[in-house]
Parts: structure tokens; sequence; C-alpha cells
């Protein structure tokens, strides 16, 4: 990918992972393809169905297989292609190559155990030859770091002794104890208020740019990605329909599904308030019914006959910007603003 | 309909809602959760009233004790005209066939083992509105071609829904008794963003037809400032402060709203310097702080704040207040 002069850490090249249903087979990940660089924060964002879990959760070999199935592609971290590495070796990568902070801090933390055990067996687990002492200091520090009041104490609680952003901070010192060079953040701020929200991408933020890491951060919330990502990949029913620089991305929206989820936020038509929102009519198909041609469009007010023969490549705009759609207008689309009513009622069932 | 002719359509004064705190054997009361402290508001026939905060704020707590599924400590609940608290179930079943919530999660506030058409027509065999089946397959046709569900939906069950197609459901239940007021509970925050707005866009749609009152709460400043042509802030139980959109979002007083206002994430990048990050989590609602609930996390706490809750107190704009003293217009740089 294009002008990206620091190592790449990780490329992600065609990938695709399908599920084995009793449905049929569904293609949550059907051949997308990224690299992050040292130090760069990724954006993938889209809507729950679009994939951008289940490419997370392959990256880090954690979907069980079967009924998941890697169906093509690789995924090449530091030079080595981790899809085809033996379980042993990609343990050792887990952790210390690259970690993962997931979006239920609630969920993704052992409630009978402290959260400073909880840490202490993150690190142990990649030094099995450290001190008992040596690692509660670690411990100790790692919570400190992160921003918990009184480390030491908070070392001893439980996880429902703890606030839903404490738990997030523990979770985030958890994914950093065995120094990743590459940190996958899956929806890390979705379950915490607004305000604690900001907090923890001000946390993120900082460990990022005093560590070196590289960030693949997955999020609905367009608003985060302006935050918090130098470049933006957008996904929809398992494609990539476009990424570029984030800047650009929100400058310059060039597919009609990344316009309509510029469109759709509110406030997003300026002062016009007490307007209707602009709607993307229907709604993400399932996994299993994904169309063969352009899968977006069912949805898009753009849709020709092109469209419903032959699926649309990416495609380059110029500045490291891609789109994937037969249509694409730079300019916008004036369609999304005058949504008549009536579209609210065809989403199908 | 006495549309606008009564003023306010509901009026909230002095609500309060504390929760004791059992312990032990014998659940002696060991504190108590304060969760609403002294709150009063109002609104209009045909308004759409805002209530955003951070979890365990008590906006939620409100929201159900309007209409008695939570039964308020002291304060009174008029609707209409008529206080709804010292009514007995009976007296109040005609109020609350025009006062009906939406809930936040379309998963869990519908019955799955009823299938869509039971679910819309509860309500209505409820209050005996179209005794014959006939005529309730009539109405529950309607009302799900109205919140854009096909026919074929009364049929099923909840589970073959999706989120969004599930909050049709809730609102088609909601709208079936023909209620004047309804209060929504996080409605679109379960949702996707392109799903959301055309939840939004429908109860917008419905508030026009039918000249609905909405009492809609929500943590998302945005999604309240598109729907609300007021909104009030809560933090802890208290009411810090109340105006009308455009004037809360263009001159926002209190330091919470403000921090509210600047932790929403921005529409654009490279926007961020302006953020004011506030340190700290909110405080346990059963031990507040004996002053200003916000004063442990405040940028402008002094000594008096930790000592009385601040009072209410007009600011600026008619119909805005504050619950500040420490604020004033002339110290503050415009938002």
């Amino acid at each position: 990918m294009s002008e990206q002069t620091a190592e790449t850490i990780l490329d992600v090249r065609n990938l695709r992972t399908h599920f084995d249903t009793d449905a049929g087979v569904a293609r949550a990940v059907d051949g997308i393809s990224f690299s992050i660089a040292r130090g760069e924060c990724l954006a993938l964002v889209g809507e729950s169905g679009c994939g951008k879990s289940v490419t997370s959760l392959t990256i880090m070999r954690l979907l069980p297989l079967p009924p998941a199935r890697i169906a093509g592609g690789e995924v090449v971290f530091k030079g080595r292609n981790l899809l085809a590495l033996g379980e042993k070796a990609m343990c050792a990568v887990r952790g210390s190559g690259i970690a993962m902070i997931f979006q239920e801090p609630q969920t993704a933390l052992n409630p009978v155990f402290t959260v400073g055990e909880q840490i202490a067996e993150a690190y142990t687990a990649h030094n099995p030859g450290a001190g008992a002492a040596a690692v509660r200091v670690l411990t100790v520090a790692a919570l400190r770091r992160v921003g918990i009041p009184d480390p030491e104490q908070r070392a001893a609680d439980y996880p429902h002794q703890l606030s839903g952003g404490m738990k997030q901070r523990v979770c985030i010192a958890m994914a950093l104890v065995c120094g990743p060079e590459l940190v996958i953040a899956d929806e890390p701020t979705t379950a915490l208020d607004v305000t604690i929200q900001a907090q923890i991408l001000e946390l993120l933020r900082q460990l990022q740019a005093e560590r070196h890491l590289s960030l693949l951060l997955i999020t609905h919330d367009l608003g985060i990605v302006a935050e918090m990502a130098e470049r933006t990949c957008v996904m929809y029913a398992g494609k990539i329909v476009e990424h570029g620089p984030t800047a650009d991305i929100f400058r310059r929206p060039l597919h009609p599904y990344t316009q309509g989820l510029h469109r759709a936020r509110p406030g997003a038509a300026g002062e016009e308030k007490k307007r209707r929102l602009a709607v993307i009519p229907g709604m993400v198909p399932a996994a299993t019914h994904f169309a063969d041609h352009c899968r977006f469009s069912p949805r898009c007010p753009l849709c020709t006959a092109q469209c419903v023969e032959k699926e649309p490549e990416l495609a380059d705009y110029g500045g490291g910007h891609y789109a994937a759609c037969w249509n694409t207008r730079a300019e916008g689309i004036e369609a999304w603003k005058e949504e008549p009513v009536a579209s609210c009622s065809k989403s199908a069932i | 309909m006495e549309r606008g002719t009564c003023g306010e359509l509901l009026e909230v004064r002095n609500l309060t809602k504390h929760f004791p705190v059992k312990r032990g054997l014998f659940g002696a009361a060991a504190g108590q959760v304060q969760a609403v402290t002294d709150v009063s508001f109002a609104v209009g026939a045909g308004e759409t009233l805002g209530l955003v905060g951070e979890s365990g704020c008590g906006k939620t707590t409100i929201g159900r004790t309007l209409l008695r599924l939570i039964e308020p400590t002291s304060g009174e609940i008029r609707f209409a005209g008529q206080d709804l608290v010292p009514l007995s179930q009976k007296e109040l079943l005609p109020y609350r066939k025009q006062m009906q919530i939406i809930f936040q999660d379309p998963y869990s506030s519908l019955n799955p083992r009823m299938t869509v058409e039971q679910i819309v027509a509860e309500g209505l065999l409820v209050h005996n509105i179209g005794p014959r089946p006939r005529e309730r397959h009539g109405i529950v046709q309607g009302l799900l071609n109205r919140v854009g569900l096909p026919p074929e939906a009364a049929g099923r069950h909840p589970h073959e829904f999706s989120g969004g197609q599930r909050q049709r459901i809730g609102i088609a239940r909601a709208l079936a008794v023909n209620p004047r007021f309804i209060v929504c509970d996080e409605p679109v925050s379960a949702l996707d963003v392109s799903v959301q707005a055309q939840i939004v866009n429908l109860l917008m749609d419905l508030q026009q037809d039918r000249g609905l009152s909405y009492l809609f709460i929500a943590h998302d400043l945005s999604v309240v400032a598109h729907i609300s042509q007021r909104v009030v802030v809560m933090y802890l139980g208290h009411v810090v402060e109340a105006a009308a959109t455009a004037d809360l979002l263009s001159r926002p007083r209190h330091p919470y709203t403000r921090a509210l206002l600047s932790a929403v994430p921005k529409r654009a990048p490279g926007t961020l310097s302006s953020r004011q990050v506030l340190g700290g989590e909110p405080p346990s609602p059963i031990n507040p702080p004996p002053g200003c609930p916000f004063e442990p996390r405040c940028p402008l706490a002094v000594q008096a704040c930790r000592e009385k809750v601040p009072a209410l107190e007009p600011m600026g704009a008619p119909g805005h207040v504050v619950r500040c003293p420490i604020v004033k217009d002339s110290a503050l740089p415009a938002a």
C-alpha cells in the first residue's frame, strides 16, 4: 500500500474467512487486504455483521476451526505468515507480538482471579522464569501506567470491584505487559460512557506514541476513527469497500456506503437541525446471502445494471485512496438528502 | 384533545427516588441509593424533551417512575393536570393508556414466546380497544404498516427480526393504545448508525402525524440534540443544566455539560486540540458527596462546592437553568 516508508508490521493479503453453517457458507470475510506500518493506527470501520471482528479474530487465530474455515489468503506479521504457524508458535506471538483489547472488559476478565493475578499470568506465560517479586513489581507498574489509582491495592481487587472504565484500563495493562508491537483494539470503548471513552482513547494515544505501537482499531463509530486513525478501511458485508488516509475519507468519501454512513450521523447536515436524517435503506444482508455482484447494490441509490452483474474491484483514486464502486461520484450523492419516507418500510425480513 | 390549551402535558415537580440498600439476613436497610434527587421538568404537548447523562445518573429511573413502573419516594407527576402519584393502580389505568414507553434493548423487551401480533395487541386487550379479534387484527396491521413492517410480520416471533425491526415492533406496541406521551428510553443506542437514523426518522414522523410528546432519554448527545427541542442534563441524580437545545449546544454553562460536549468524538479529523478530558469517574450514588455532585471531578471546584448542593439558577436565555454558582456568563469563553 503505496507511500508508507516505515516498516510494514502486518500485511493481510486477500484474506477469506468462511463459516460452514446449516444455512450455507457464510462468507464473513471475503478477500480483504490491508497493511499496518510500525507506529501507525489503522481503523477498520463498519456496522454489525460486516466482518470486522472476524478479521481481528482471524489475525489472532482465535476462531474455532471448524465451523470457521480460512478459505484463502495470508496474514503476514513481521515476515511470517501467521496462518501457517503451528499452535505453539502462534501462542508465542499472541501477547508478546500481537495483543488484543476486547469490547467488553466485563467478559474479557476472569471473575474468579484478581486483576493482579491476571496481569501476572499474561506476563509469566511468556516469561516462565520470572520471579514472583519481580512479576509483582511489573504488575503494579503496568496498572500505574494505565492510570489506575493506588495500583498496589487495586492489584488485589477482583474485576467486579472495578468500574467499566477501570476494567478496560486493566485489559489495556494486560495487553501491554509483554510489550507487543501490534495491538488490536476491538471496539475498546463501545461499552463505556462518553467521558470515560475520552479518557481511554487518550490513554491509547499516549501509549501508542510512547511505545511506537501499531494499532488496529476496530469500531463502528466514525467519530473515534476521525480522532485516532491515520488510515481507514471501510468494511461492508465482508469486503473492504473503501480505504485511504482518514482525512481524505472524511473530506472526500467516494463509496456510496461511506457517504451514507457520514450522512446518517445526526448533525451531519450542519445547522439544518430537526430535519429528517438521511438513511441507508434496508439493512446489512445475512452473511450466507451476500450477493456475487456488488454487495451494497440492494441498498445503493446509484445502483445500475453493471452493479448487479459484476463485483467492482478497489480502484485507485490517487493519494492512496481506493474505492470499490462502478459509479463513484466524488462530489457526493444528492440522492441521500431527499430520501423518501417509503424507504424505511423497504427493509425486508 | 386539548392540545396546547393546558400548556404543559406532563409536569414533574421535585421528583425523588431513593432505593434502600439491604444487607444481612433480615434485610436491614444499610443505606440508600440516591438515584434521583429533587428533579423538576415539564414536557409540552407535541414537544420532545431530551434527558442526557451517563450510566447511573438516574435517567432511566426517571423514565420508569413517570409511568409508575417504579414508585417515587416523593414528588409530583402531573399528567394533563392530574397528579399520578397518589392514584391507585386502577385509577391509574386510564393514564397508562395515554403514556407509553419504548425500551432500550429490543432483545429483552419483547416476550420471545409471543407473536408480534400478540405483543402489539396486548395493550388493546388490556384497555378493551377493538373488542373483536377481527378489529384488533385490523388495528395491528395498520400499526405494522405505519412502523414499516410487512403484514406477514404479525405471525412471527421476535427472534426472527433484526435489532432495528424489533425496535419497530416496540414502537408499534407503544402506539397501539394511541398514547399522547411516550418515554423513549435509549431507543437507538443498541442500533447501528444507518438503522439508528431510520428509527429516529420514524419517531419524528410519528410525532408530526399524531402530535405526540416524547421524553427522549439517551447518553448520546448528538441524537438527543437532533430530536429534542429542549435538553435536561443530569449527573448523579441531579439536574445540572437545562436549556433549549440550540442554546445548550452553543452556550453550555455547567462544567459537566461542557466536558460532555467536548468528549463527543469529533466530526472530522484534526479538530482534537480543544478536547478537555475529564478525570475520574462518577461517584457512587450510595454515598454521594455532600456538596455539588460534580465537585470531585470539577476543574472549577472551590471550597464552597464541597459544603452544599448548589441551587438551579436561571442564567442567560429564558428557560436556561444551571446548577453551578461558580460559572458566570462573562467568565466563559464561547463554546
